[in-house]
């Protein structure tokens, strides 16, 4: 399913890293991100180096990788998942370079495809080494999402824009991923860098509350990303060994209230509350 | 090299997009401070190696050595320059460069220690703040350089995630450097990383093989048939190589940790060796595409050496493709090699060298016969850091090479080996 489409009015994209703390406790997790209404989910392929990373998300990733998440289990868990949202594979290069029997992205972004991804966001694949990524990605018809960082100017920009499809991914301020309780000034300056580019403008890195998601809207973004004040809630229920149910039902609130704040930024209510 | 900081296939610039304008913008103060000497860089680093760090360091005959193999065995001292190490060559310049552009803050990441201790005494001379990140496996086996840091005044701050070696250390500078780039230079202690760190730290060492050649034709009166230098990530090592690479009759052997074997354990995502080049394949870790050590799906695996200087899962990406064109030998030897060489060079020459370089010399032992007439041999750095590793290690394997701990158990003191 095209990213785009996410962005019909403003946009709540999660973040899970799949696998985490099981396969099976993940699928529900996910689900329960959809039900919750989520309009597209971003599902982490564990890597063993994430240097994007912050800690919340890094120990998410260990405990998937100890469960036994690989690429060949992800793309079975995209396949069986049952959600109606585009789906966005967030993972490392070295991953996406070392599938399948041939060097290169190709295999893996055809596999991608097969299972039912739209698009692609890898944090240490920055647009000077994009283009064979790119390119599989054309054939196969799915997106390449770029993160756009505060430090992100001039000719770079350009670059970016030139290769970008689905969404362009705003990183609200400096560091790696991880909840935060201010909404950072870079967020307005990024977005106004980039107010005539033609793909909806996704903020993402720090979002914690449907305030928050509401405050960057209002901002200007077209949705927001939110990643580890969910994966904190995983983390939490698989600590205190919570039913996987209750876990899946906080999430399913989370997300409510994440896109809800998000709706709120625009001035509207959500349909259907 | 090419400009885009390639060599051959590997190289590269795989890094999240907050670190590429901080990247772009050391590409540009490498070409013009380091490369073109702006502002008199290049006079003023070569003055400090001197005034601080003792350079030129010494190249000697090692006698006893030249006599049990047979031929002409030459060292190239760099455990004689300040702090211990040829670390100090690349953490000075590159402190030195970050003073330049105007940076505020140092971070950096260490393995064994010497690196950290090497950009601590660094950043202490030209009076800037110094973060250093460790695995918290590696503060536990070298306390010694731990203390050195913090006696320099750099804060030092444990990483606990992986197995909490040099690998992970990497990653969670690299984190903080993506957080604090506008005022922070990031100080990479090998020949690894995204460009232009893979050529400017290479370039700041090449001053030992600058050295050595000139030390060669003064000495011995000719060009070594054959140049060896221990290889972890590779930056003594291409230091080492970098002015002989050209000469067609020298002979280039980078010596890998084997570890305890050279399998690997895919289930449990082990590599018992650090021995990259000889057995690792292309891959992007840490900014670079390079040789790593890393499973069927991509997954990048625990290396492991008794030298913890060693114990890395990647290396430089000029390094690795050197080996693909034949220019450099890739080679191995085990912990039990390199632990006989280090007891060996210090009975017969009178020098404790690290557990990196007795990998070197594990190899001159094994494969004299095939490496021609002259030979010298680089020692990256010396070895009382790594003592307690040693007794340790020694005792526990029963090797018949080292003092024994007598001593004190007749003084009813406590050894290391008392448990055995």
């Amino acid at each position: 399913m095209s990213l785009d489409a996410a962005f019909d009015d403003p946009a709540f994209v999660p973040y899970l890293a799949v696998g985490d703390p099981s396969y099976e406790q993940s699928l529900r997790y996910v689900e329960a991100l959809a039900d919750g209404g989520a309009d597209a989910i971003e599902l982490g392929l564990p890597f063993s180096e994430p240097i994007a990373e912050g800690s919340t998300i890094q120990s998410a990733i260990v405990r998937a990788l100890e469960a036994g998440m690989t690429p060949g289990r992800y793309f079975e868990f995209v396949a069986e998942l049952d959600v109606d949202v585009p789906l966005v594979c967030m993972t490392y290069y070295n991953l996406v370079y070392q599938y399948g029997s041939e060097a290169g992205p190709r295999p893996f972004v055809e596999r991608a495809a097969e299972v039912g991804i739209g698009g692609f966001v890898i944090p240490d694949l920055p647009a000077e080494e994009a283009a064979p990524l790119r390119e599989a990605c054309d054939e196969f018809g799915l997106d390449l999402v770029f993160i756009v960082a505060p430090t992100t100017e001039g000719e770079r920009l350009d670059r970016m824009h030139e290769f970008v499809s689905g969404y362009v991914y705003v990183q609200a301020r400096l560091g790696t991923t991880g909840a935060r309780e201010e909404v950072s000034e870079y967020t307005e300056r990024s977005l106004a860098r980039i107010a005539d580019w033609d793909v909806p403008k996704a903020v993402g890195f720090g979002i914690k509350t449907g305030d928050h998601a509401e405050r960057i809207v209002s901002a200007g973004a077209d949705g927001v990303i939110v990643g580890s004040a969910l994966v904190d809630i995983v983390a939490e229920g698989h600590e205190n060994d919570d039913p996987t149910g209750v876990v899946a039902e906080r999430l399913e609130r989370k997300a409510r209230e994440l896109k809800r704040g998000a709706v709120r930024g625009l001035g509207e209510t959500a349909p259907g509350q | 090299m090419s400009t885009d900081g390639s060599f051959g296939e590997y190289g590269g610039q795989y890094v999240p997009e907050a670190l590429m304008p901080a990247i772009e913008e050391l590409s540009d103060a490498y070409e013009r401070y380091v490369l073109e000497n702006e502002d008199g860089f290049r006079d003023e680093l070569s003055e400090r190696l001197t005034d601080f760090g003792g350079r030129p360091t010494p190249l000697g005959r090692a006698d006893q050595l030249s006599e049990r193999y047979d031929r002409e065995v030459y060292l190239k001292r760099e455990d004689l320059l300040h702090g211990g190490a040829h670390k100090l060559n690349n953490a000075l310049g590159q402190v030195l460069l970050a003073k330049y552009m105007g940076k505020e803050r140092i971070i950096a990441e260490t393995g064994a220690g010497q690196h950290g201790t090497a950009t601590a005494m660094a950043a202490a001379h030209l009076n800037m703040p110094c973060e250093i990140y460790m695995g918290e496996t590696d503060i536990a086996r070298q306390r010694p350089n731990v203390f050195r840091m913090r006696t320099n005044g750099a804060t030092v701050t444990p990483v606990t995630t992986g197995r909490g070696t040099l690998k992970e250390a990497i990653s969670e500078t690299m984190r903080d450097w993506a957080a604090t780039v506008e005022d922070t230079h990031y100080i990479i202690g090998s020949i690894v990383g995204p460009h232009p760190f893979p050529a400017m730290v290479r370039d700041f060492h090449a001053v030992i093989s600058e050295e050595a050649r000139e030390q060669m034709l003064e000495t011995a009166g000719q060009l070594p048939d054959a140049v060896l230098a221990c290889a972890g990530g590779g930056s003594n090592t291409m230091g080492m190589f970098q002015q002989f690479r050209d000469d067609d009759g020298v002979e280039l052997y980078a010596v890998e940790a084997g570890g305890s074997s050279l399998s690997v354990d895919e289930d449990a995502g082990v590599a018992p060796n650090s021995a990259t080049l000889s057995t690792g394949d292309e891959g992007v870790l840490h900014g670079a595409r390079t040789k790593v050590l890393q499973d069927g799906d991509g997954q990048i695996m625990e290396s492991h050496s008794v030298s913890a200087g060693l114990d890395y899962a990647g290396v430089g990406p000029e390094l690795a493709e050197m080996v693909d064109r034949g220019r450099v030998q890739a080679v191995n030897v085990d912990d039990d090699a390199a632990l006989a060489a280090f007891h060996r060079l210090a009975r017969e020459e009178g020098v404790i060298p690290a557990l990196e370089t007795a990998h070197a010399f594990g190899y001159l032992e094994q494969h004299h016969d095939e490496l021609g007439e002259v030979v010298v041999l680089n020692v990256s750095g010396r070895g009382d850091k790594d003592l307690e590793t040693v007794i340790e290690e020694t005792q526990s394997r029963d090797l018949d090479v080292g003092p024994t701990m007598d001593l004190f158990r007749d003084l009813g003191g406590h050894t290391a080996g008392e448990d055995r």
